[in-house]
């Protein structure tokens, strides 16, 4: 990855112009071309750096339901607890993290009762009960990672 | 010529959409042609979504990973009630908070109600800029919890149920 490259992933993750021809206005921006820009983002998305752009819609606001959810999974399961997980489209990522609760994921479901479903299928194939966790108010959205 | 797709073309877009936006010198001629539209009518269709709040950019979902950030902290704090609004809107102006959300106490198992997401690439460091952050706020005293991740056993930024695939992805 050089200094254009991190330039272009910096500069993306603020948005695309919504024009008819974006890439001619990044690549004024960064001093590139139209073309050499998108060949080094498709390049970015082959190569596993980046694993999507476009926009990204609210799965709320188009009716689907969202949620953390985490498990105490005993240490002599967690793998298979993990994979159980992995094979299930709804979901999105799981983390183990340094707590009593030591599997976290979040869930992304077409409704609340395909959500509460799920839940209960996880439930029902691990053992294990999810804290379920919601969220009740947004106060900011901002992933920016500075490359 | 109407500003708007009809329903059916609107759809189209949308899922379009769900597998990312072309890599084409002009992305919303393509996509109009594919569903008979204009290429005017399907920027005004995605400006309007997008005033709307059905997405906020069209931007990137990084492999924070890849990318070194691999000390992904989640901040959780047990803050009154009368107080969550304010402390929540405080720490969602810090920098160093990327994602800042009131979710339930469970309780006996959980009494944490904020939560803050704190990514960095050296653990030690966000250790201390967490400890910063707590104090700078006079939150030191209350009851919180930093919990690193240790292993990330998927991450798909925006794959979901087939129907509703492409959306963001922080639960």
């Amino acid at each position: 990855m050089d200094e254009l490259d991190r330039r272009l992933i910096n500069r993306l993750q603020l948005g695309l112009p919504l024009v008819p021809q974006p890439w001619q206005v990044l690549a004024e921006e960064l001093g590139s071309s139209s073309q050499q820009l998108r060949e080094r983002l498709q390049r970015l998305l082959d190569d596993g750096t980046l694993t999507r752009f476009g926009p990204m819609f609210d799965i709320e606001r188009l009716g689907g339901a969202f949620t953390l959810a985490a498990l105490t999974v005993p240490e002599a399961r967690f793998e298979a607890v993990a994979a159980e997980l992995a094979a299930m489209p709804e979901v999105a990522h799981n983390y183990r993290r340094e707590h009593p609760f030591n599997m976290w994921f979040v869930l992304g479901c077409a409704s609340l009762e395909h959500l509460d479903q799920t839940l209960q299928r996880i439930q029902q194939r691990t053992g294990l009960t999810p804290l379920n966790l919601p969220k009740e108010e947004t106060y900011h959205v901002g992933l920016y990672f500075p490359v | 010529m109407s500003c708007i797709l009809d329903p059916a073309q609107s759809l189209a877009l949308r899922r379009l959409l769900e597998s990312g936006l072309p890599l084409l010198a002009r992305p919303y001629q393509h996509l109009a042609r594919q569903i008979g539209a204009e290429e005017q009518q399907v920027l005004a269709q995605i400006n309007q979504w997008q005033q709307q709040g059905l997405f906020r950019r069209l931007g990137l979902v990084l492999n924070h990973r890849a990318l070194g950030f691999t000390a992904n902290a989640m901040l959780v704090l047990d803050i009154p009630d009368a107080l969550i609004d304010e402390v929540g809107q405080r720490l969602g102006r810090e920098p160093l908070v990327s994602l800042c959300y009131q979710r339930p106490r469970r309780l006996p198992q959980w009494r944490y109600n904020l939560f803050c997401m704190v990514h960095g690439r050296q653990r030690e460091r966000v250790e201390a800029q967490i400890a910063a952050l707590l104090e700078q706020h006079l939150l030191s005293d209350l009851p919180y919890q930093v919990l690193f991740s240790t292993q990330a056993f998927k991450q798909c930024g925006g794959r979901f149920a087939p129907a509703s695939s492409g959306a963001s992805a922080h639960g």
